[in-house]
Protein backbone atom coordinates (compact mmCIF):
# COMPACT_ATOMS: atom_id res chain seq x y z
CA UNK A 1 0.00 0.00 0.00
CA UNK A 2 1.28 3.51 -0.91
CA UNK A 3 0.65 4.79 2.72
CA UNK A 4 2.83 2.51 4.02
CA UNK A 5 5.63 4.09 5.94
CA UNK A 6 7.73 1.30 7.26
CA UNK A 7 7.83 -3.15 6.35
CA UNK A 8 9.97 -5.22 7.75
CA UNK A 9 10.01 -9.17 7.45
CA UNK A 10 11.89 -11.43 10.06
CA UNK A 11 12.02 -14.70 9.82
CA UNK A 12 11.96 -16.94 13.13
CA UNK A 13 13.68 -19.89 13.65
CA UNK A 14 11.69 -22.77 15.54
CA UNK A 15 14.03 -23.52 19.41
CA UNK A 16 16.66 -20.84 18.52
CA UNK A 17 16.64 -19.52 22.05
CA UNK A 18 20.20 -17.56 21.35
CA UNK A 19 18.66 -15.10 18.58
CA UNK A 20 14.81 -14.85 20.11
CA UNK A 21 14.52 -11.34 20.84
CA UNK A 22 16.25 -9.85 18.07
CA UNK A 23 13.73 -9.12 15.61
CA UNK A 24 11.82 -7.62 18.66
CA UNK A 25 14.75 -5.43 19.27
CA UNK A 26 14.97 -4.38 15.46
CA UNK A 27 11.73 -3.02 15.18
CA UNK A 28 11.94 -1.62 18.74
CA UNK A 29 14.94 0.30 17.25
CA UNK A 30 12.94 0.86 14.22
CA UNK A 31 9.45 2.60 15.24
CA UNK A 32 11.81 4.91 17.95
CA UNK A 33 13.28 6.27 15.31
CA UNK A 34 9.70 6.84 13.42
CA UNK A 35 9.60 8.60 16.43
CA UNK A 36 6.42 6.35 17.68
CA UNK A 37 5.78 7.84 21.54
CA UNK A 38 7.06 5.88 24.64
CA UNK A 39 3.46 4.51 25.80
CA UNK A 40 2.84 2.73 22.27
CA UNK A 41 6.68 1.94 21.84
CA UNK A 42 6.79 -0.08 24.75
CA UNK A 43 3.17 -1.93 24.33
CA UNK A 44 4.07 -2.86 21.12
CA UNK A 45 7.54 -4.45 22.10
CA UNK A 46 6.11 -6.18 24.94
CA UNK A 47 3.46 -7.80 22.75
CA UNK A 48 6.29 -8.44 19.95
CA UNK A 49 8.84 -10.31 22.45
CA UNK A 50 5.97 -12.00 23.39
CA UNK A 51 4.86 -13.46 20.09
CA UNK A 52 8.35 -13.94 18.76
CA UNK A 53 9.08 -16.06 21.97
CA UNK A 54 6.07 -18.22 21.13
CA UNK A 55 7.47 -18.56 17.86
CA UNK A 56 10.68 -20.23 19.46
CA UNK A 57 9.05 -21.87 21.52
CA UNK A 58 5.78 -23.26 20.39
CA UNK A 59 5.93 -23.01 16.08
CA UNK A 60 7.95 -24.98 13.96
CA UNK A 61 9.24 -21.86 12.80
CA UNK A 62 7.71 -18.91 11.29
CA UNK A 63 8.13 -14.73 10.34
CA UNK A 64 7.34 -11.83 12.05
CA UNK A 65 6.12 -8.73 10.54
CA UNK A 66 5.93 -5.45 11.00
CA UNK A 67 3.89 -2.97 9.00
CA UNK A 68 3.42 0.64 9.88
CA UNK A 69 1.14 3.40 8.48
CA UNK A 70 -0.22 6.88 9.60
CA UNK A 71 -2.43 5.40 11.91
CA UNK A 72 -0.83 2.07 12.67
CA UNK A 73 1.24 0.04 13.87
CA UNK A 74 0.58 -3.45 12.76
CA UNK A 75 2.43 -6.81 14.16
CA UNK A 76 1.50 -10.22 12.04
CA UNK A 77 3.06 -13.56 13.50
CA UNK A 78 2.53 -16.09 11.17
CA UNK A 79 4.32 -19.79 11.63
CA UNK A 80 3.85 -23.69 9.89
CA UNK A 81 3.01 -25.29 12.65
CA UNK A 82 1.75 -27.01 14.64
CA UNK A 83 -1.43 -25.41 15.18
CA UNK A 84 -3.14 -24.97 18.35
CA UNK A 85 -6.30 -27.51 19.31
CA UNK A 86 -7.62 -25.00 22.29
CA UNK A 87 -7.44 -21.42 21.70
CA UNK A 88 -10.05 -20.55 25.05
CA UNK A 89 -7.45 -22.44 26.81
CA UNK A 90 -4.34 -20.89 25.50
CA UNK A 91 -5.53 -17.80 25.57
CA UNK A 92 -5.80 -18.13 29.62
CA UNK A 93 -3.59 -16.55 31.61
CA UNK A 94 -1.35 -19.28 33.53
CA UNK A 95 -2.16 -22.19 30.98
CA UNK A 96 1.69 -23.35 28.81
CA UNK A 97 2.61 -26.14 26.97
CA UNK A 98 6.34 -24.37 27.43
CA UNK A 99 9.03 -27.12 27.08
CA UNK A 100 11.32 -27.25 30.14
CA UNK A 101 14.20 -25.06 28.16
CA UNK A 102 11.53 -22.34 27.72
CA UNK A 103 11.04 -22.66 31.04
CA UNK A 104 14.64 -22.86 32.26
CA UNK A 105 15.18 -19.58 30.55
CA UNK A 106 12.39 -17.60 32.92
CA UNK A 107 9.29 -18.22 30.03
CA UNK A 108 6.10 -20.28 29.61
CA UNK A 109 4.29 -18.65 32.32
CA UNK A 110 1.42 -18.97 30.06
CA UNK A 111 1.07 -15.24 30.50
CA UNK A 112 2.33 -14.62 26.23
CA UNK A 113 -0.79 -14.72 24.21
CA UNK A 114 -2.73 -12.69 27.29
CA UNK A 115 -0.38 -9.89 27.42
CA UNK A 116 -0.42 -9.39 23.80
CA UNK A 117 -4.10 -9.34 23.61
CA UNK A 118 -4.00 -6.99 27.00
CA UNK A 119 -1.06 -4.89 25.32
CA UNK A 120 -2.44 -4.22 21.75
CA UNK A 121 -5.51 -2.15 20.76
CA UNK A 122 -6.47 -4.46 18.25
CA UNK A 123 -6.21 -8.77 18.39
CA UNK A 124 -7.09 -11.78 16.35
CA UNK A 125 -5.70 -14.82 16.32
CA UNK A 126 -6.58 -18.04 14.11
CA UNK A 127 -4.90 -21.30 14.45
CA UNK A 128 -5.32 -24.38 12.80
CA UNK A 129 -3.95 -27.84 13.73
CA UNK A 130 -1.80 -29.15 10.87
CA UNK A 131 -1.57 -25.87 9.58
CA UNK A 132 -0.38 -23.41 11.60
CA UNK A 133 -1.16 -19.88 13.39
CA UNK A 134 -1.83 -16.21 12.85
CA UNK A 135 -1.93 -13.43 15.18
CA UNK A 136 -2.21 -9.73 14.34
CA UNK A 137 -2.25 -7.48 16.33
CA UNK A 138 -2.71 -3.21 15.81
CA UNK A 139 -1.58 -0.45 18.28
CA UNK A 140 -3.15 2.72 17.63
CA UNK A 141 -0.80 6.01 16.89
CA UNK A 142 -3.43 8.54 17.80
CA UNK B 1 14.62 6.13 47.29
CA UNK B 2 17.33 6.13 44.16
CA UNK B 3 19.90 3.62 42.76
CA UNK B 4 22.82 4.20 45.32
CA UNK B 5 20.28 4.01 48.28
CA UNK B 6 19.48 0.84 47.14
CA UNK B 7 23.33 -0.60 46.68
CA UNK B 8 23.75 0.48 50.64
CA UNK B 9 20.27 -1.31 51.95
CA UNK B 10 21.62 -4.53 50.06
CA UNK B 11 25.33 -4.20 50.41
CA UNK B 12 25.45 -4.53 46.85
CA UNK B 13 28.31 -4.44 44.43
CA UNK B 14 27.49 -2.47 41.47
CA UNK B 15 28.60 -4.23 38.50
CA UNK B 16 28.30 -1.56 35.48
CA UNK B 17 25.87 1.59 35.31
CA UNK B 18 28.41 3.65 38.28
CA UNK B 19 27.89 7.16 36.62
CA UNK B 20 23.81 6.37 36.88
CA UNK B 21 23.19 5.28 40.28
CA UNK B 22 21.75 8.48 40.72
CA UNK B 23 18.60 7.33 39.06
CA UNK B 24 15.22 7.13 41.21
CA UNK B 25 13.58 4.00 41.38
CA UNK B 26 9.83 3.76 42.09
CA UNK B 27 8.65 0.49 42.36
CA UNK B 28 10.39 -3.14 42.28
CA UNK B 29 9.32 -6.43 40.76
CA UNK B 30 11.04 -9.66 41.74
CA UNK B 31 10.47 -12.47 39.51
CA UNK B 32 12.07 -15.31 37.97
CA UNK B 33 9.16 -15.21 35.11
CA UNK B 34 10.16 -12.96 32.31
CA UNK B 35 6.54 -13.30 30.57
CA UNK B 36 5.31 -12.33 33.97
CA UNK B 37 7.82 -9.24 33.94
CA UNK B 38 6.37 -7.97 30.59
CA UNK B 39 3.06 -7.98 31.70
CA UNK B 40 3.73 -6.15 34.93
CA UNK B 41 6.22 -4.37 34.89
CA UNK B 42 6.68 -0.42 34.02
CA UNK B 43 10.13 1.38 33.05
CA UNK B 44 10.18 2.86 36.43
CA UNK B 45 10.93 -0.45 38.00
CA UNK B 46 13.60 -2.17 39.47
CA UNK B 47 13.67 -6.01 38.78
CA UNK B 48 15.20 -8.30 41.03
CA UNK B 49 15.70 -11.78 39.64
CA UNK B 50 17.74 -14.80 40.14
CA UNK B 51 18.03 -15.34 36.18
CA UNK B 52 21.25 -14.10 35.02
CA UNK B 53 20.59 -14.90 30.95
CA UNK B 54 20.44 -13.06 28.11
CA UNK B 55 16.44 -12.73 27.31
CA UNK B 56 16.97 -10.80 31.47
CA UNK B 57 18.62 -8.20 29.34
CA UNK B 58 16.04 -8.33 26.02
CA UNK B 59 12.97 -8.11 28.90
CA UNK B 60 14.69 -5.08 30.57
CA UNK B 61 15.11 -3.84 26.86
CA UNK B 62 11.39 -4.04 26.05
CA UNK B 63 10.68 -2.56 29.11
CA UNK B 64 12.97 0.44 29.10
CA UNK B 65 13.97 -0.61 32.56
CA UNK B 66 16.68 1.32 34.44
CA UNK B 67 18.24 -1.27 36.88
CA UNK B 68 18.46 -4.84 37.53
CA UNK B 69 19.38 -6.35 40.97
CA UNK B 70 20.77 -10.27 41.04
CA UNK B 71 20.50 -12.02 44.15
CA UNK B 72 21.96 -14.51 46.27
CA UNK B 73 25.51 -12.67 44.83
CA UNK B 74 25.22 -14.51 41.16
CA UNK B 75 27.10 -12.08 38.36
CA UNK B 76 26.14 -12.32 35.04
CA UNK B 77 29.02 -13.08 32.37
CA UNK B 78 31.08 -10.47 30.86
CA UNK B 79 29.37 -10.44 27.48
CA UNK B 80 26.14 -9.59 29.31
CA UNK B 81 27.00 -6.83 31.42
CA UNK B 82 28.95 -5.00 28.45
CA UNK B 83 25.14 -5.33 26.64
CA UNK B 84 23.80 -4.44 29.79
CA UNK B 85 26.08 -1.03 29.99
CA UNK B 86 25.32 -0.31 26.29
CA UNK B 87 21.61 -0.58 27.39
CA UNK B 88 21.74 2.30 29.61
CA UNK B 89 20.96 -0.01 32.62
CA UNK B 90 22.65 -0.32 36.40
CA UNK B 91 23.12 -3.95 37.01
CA UNK B 92 23.58 -4.58 40.48
CA UNK B 93 24.25 -8.22 42.87
CA UNK B 94 23.60 -8.54 46.37
CA UNK B 95 24.63 -11.27 48.88
CA UNK B 96 20.73 -11.06 49.68
CA UNK B 97 18.46 -14.02 48.57
CA UNK B 98 15.84 -12.64 46.43
CA UNK B 99 13.43 -12.93 49.30
CA UNK B 100 15.63 -11.15 52.06
CA UNK B 101 16.35 -8.56 49.04
CA UNK B 102 12.57 -7.66 48.91
CA UNK B 103 12.54 -7.82 52.67
CA UNK B 104 14.88 -5.29 53.18
CA UNK B 105 13.76 -2.70 50.25
CA UNK B 106 10.08 -2.83 51.57
CA UNK B 107 11.45 -2.18 55.18
CA UNK B 108 13.62 0.60 53.28
CA UNK B 109 10.38 2.31 51.74
CA UNK B 110 10.22 0.88 47.85
CA UNK B 111 7.03 -0.69 47.20
CA UNK B 112 6.02 -3.12 45.10
CA UNK B 113 4.83 -2.20 41.10
CA UNK B 114 0.89 -1.59 41.15
CA UNK B 115 -1.04 -4.46 39.45
CA UNK B 116 -4.46 -4.19 38.67
CA UNK B 117 -4.51 -7.41 36.57
CA UNK B 118 -5.41 -9.95 37.55
CA UNK B 119 -7.04 -8.63 40.73
CA UNK B 120 -5.55 -5.54 42.14
CA UNK B 121 -3.05 -5.97 45.37
CA UNK B 122 -4.40 -3.08 46.93
CA UNK B 123 -7.10 -5.21 49.42
CA UNK B 124 -4.45 -7.08 51.13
Amino acid sequence: MSNTLLHAEYPVEAEDYTCAGEASADIKRKLKQLGVSANVLRRVAVASYEVELNLVIHSEGGVLSLEVTPDRVRLISKDRGPGIPDLDLAMREGWSTASETARSLGFGAGMGLPNMKRNADEFDIKSKVGEGTTIQMGFLLA
Amino acid sequence: MNIQDMVNVLHAKVLCGQDRLETKVYTACCSDLMSDVLAFVNEKTVLITGLTNAHVLRTADMLDLKCLVFARGKIPGDDLLEQADEQGLVVITTPATAFTACGLLYEAGLRGVPIEWPESEARL
